[in-house]
């Protein structure tokens, strides 16, 4: 986590330094089938955040010793354009987003029916265009709508959030300023409907009680963002019917 | 983790593992919530700052620690540097290969990392020389040699042995020898899911049929500083929860038995 502490990121009226209340949510806006030559695409704006999600596949798996006899393999592949931060991020994968591509292709492989897709694989690109904190979530919770976007079959949504703990006190959704100068960050995605957690990551500085209070604050977000995935999916698929395309 | 893509674990054992779950037994009699017996030989390697041998189980990773003078980052100015590294040498599986590091070691390598550095372990605004131009970087390297599961915490242990006994020479700023400022003693404990059983500390076999794992590193006093769910499967949020106090009893007797 950050290195100062000290810094005030919450008012004397308990307030944010962006004016919201220690549960509220970012504005967020996802909006699916944006591109045209993917199998299925998604544009969320979270925050500041802008993540692009496209999606290809089940394609044949490449090269050949990746293929599971089984069932379809994952790929997300996390990556910050080189403008998405104040100092130019050097493009290509660093060991942060290796990271990430991995607990994100675990989490989407945990909903995705795979088994149904032996030999194939499935590959999500996930392009931060501007990052302002929680680019993960943000991502993943993109990704969802693009694999459903297109046409692969999925146990459930996947729909993260993230909480953390600003002066002492347990915050959802962190901003850039809270994610930079708070004293913990805890995302996690849930496959909304059995509440199963299939993305947990945590660092910094938690007690059992606060770790309590940031987990039924981010479950009782998750119906919220949830609510935006399917908006988006059926705004879609009116538009396709509306336009015969 | 990396499978074994021989699929040398065959569907009978699979069965036996889980049937011994059942009734709350381990394929090597072990309790759900017991590690495998761990031994950690330190300064093991003497060219080292600090060094650690360990074995948990059949699982062996050697620990190194090398402290070396350079620039900080320019926007920690007064800070040392930590770097933590775990290479997956080819002489400890048949599917590990030689080359840079892949998602897997980066993974173990950061959760490693973040235990450490988010405990607060190591004091590294007493690794400054002089301000915004020289701080020490204190290199952690991570040699697995033998995997038989559980590499997170493994390395966990190796590091945490090693930093507490690194001696760092300052002869080549002109400064005495000094000892790390180590000032709290993080332990990592890692679990799997396998059907609706959680246990603590897998081996490989238990890796390979679980679906979910889950690592909690906690401080001395008690909280959490580092969580990371890894592999496909999920957990629910009371398995988590009981997760997070195994870790913390299970830590705490692994802290005063190893790392006091």
């Amino acid at each position: 986590m950050g290195t100062q502490s000290d810094i005030k990121l919450i008012e004397e009226n308990g307030l944010r330094l962006d004016g919201r209340n220690p549960g509220d949510l970012r504005p967020i806006k996802i909006e699916a089938g944006v591109l045209n030559r993917a199998d299925g695409s998604a544009l969320i704006e979270w925050g500041g955040n802008k993540v692009l999600v496209s999606v290809y596949g089940p394609r044949e798996a490449y090269p050949k010793h990746n293929q599971d006899i089984n069932k379809a393999i994952v790929k997300a592949r996390y990556n910050m354009a080189a403008f998405s931060v104040d100092e130019r991020k050097r493009p290509g994968p660093d060991r942060r987003s290796i990271e990430i591509s991995k607990v994100l292709s675990e989490a989407l492989e945990s909903a995705i029916m795979v088994e149904q897709f032996p030999r194939a694989q499935i590959d999500v690109f996930i392009e931060v265009l501007q990052a302002d904190a929680g680019t993960r979530i943000a991502g993943l919770t993109a990704a969802a709508v693009a694999i459903a976007d297109a046409g692969i079959p999925m146990r459930d949504f996947v729909t993260g959030c993230t909480a953390g703990k600003v002066n002492d006190k347990v915050v959802l959704d962190l901003s850039k300023e809270e994610d930079n100068f708070g004293q913990a960050d805890l995302p996690i995605a849930i496959l909304p409907k059995s509440k199963k957690i299939v993305l947990l990551q945590m660092d910094g500085d938690l007690s059992l009680e606060e770790f309590d209070t940031a987990t039924s604050m981010i479950i009782n977000a998750i119906s919220r963002i949830n609510e935006i995935q399917r908006n988006a999916l059926s705004a879609k698929v009116k538009v396709d019917d509306a336009g015969g395309e | 983790m990396p499978r074994d893509e021989s699929g040398i674990l065959s569907e009978i054992k699979k069965g036996y593992i889980i049937r011994q779950l059942q009734e709350g037994k381990r394929g090597d009699g072990r309790t759900l919530e017991q590690f495998r017996e761990a031994t950690i030989k330190i300064d093991y390697i003497k060219r080292a700052a600090g060094s650690a041998y360990v074995e948990l189980g059949k699982t062996k990773i050697v620990a190194g620690i090398k402290v070396e003078a350079g620039s900080p980052f320019a926007d920690t100015p007064n800070q040392g540097v930590l770097t933590t590294n775990v290479e997956f040498l080819p002489m400890a599986f048949p599917t590990f290969e030689s080359g840079p590091p892949n998602e897997a070691s980066i993974e173990v390598a950061r959760v490693v990392d973040r235990g450490i550095r988010e405990s607060k372990m190591i004091d590294i605004q007493a690794l400054v020389i002089e301000p915004a131009v020289k701080v020490w970087i204190v290199f952690v390297d991570i040699d697995v040699i033998d995997y038989d599961g559980n590499l997170i915490d493994a390395c966990t242990l190796g590091a945490v042995a090693a930093l507490r006994s690194a001696v760092v020479s300052g002869s080549v700023v002109g400064k005495e020898d000094f000892k790390l400022p180590v000032r709290n003693t993080p332990v990592s404990v890692t679990m799997v899911k396998i059907g609706e059983n959680i246990v603590v500390d897998p081996d490989l076999e238990e890796e390979q049929i679980s679906s979910g794992r889950i690592t909690v590193t906690t401080s001395e006093d008690g909280r959490l500083k580092a969580m990371q769910k890894g592999t496909t499967g999920s957990f629910t949020l009371d398995e988590i929860k009981k997760a997070i106090s195994t870790s913390i009893n299970v830590g705490k007797h692994l802290r005063e038995k190893h790392l006091s």
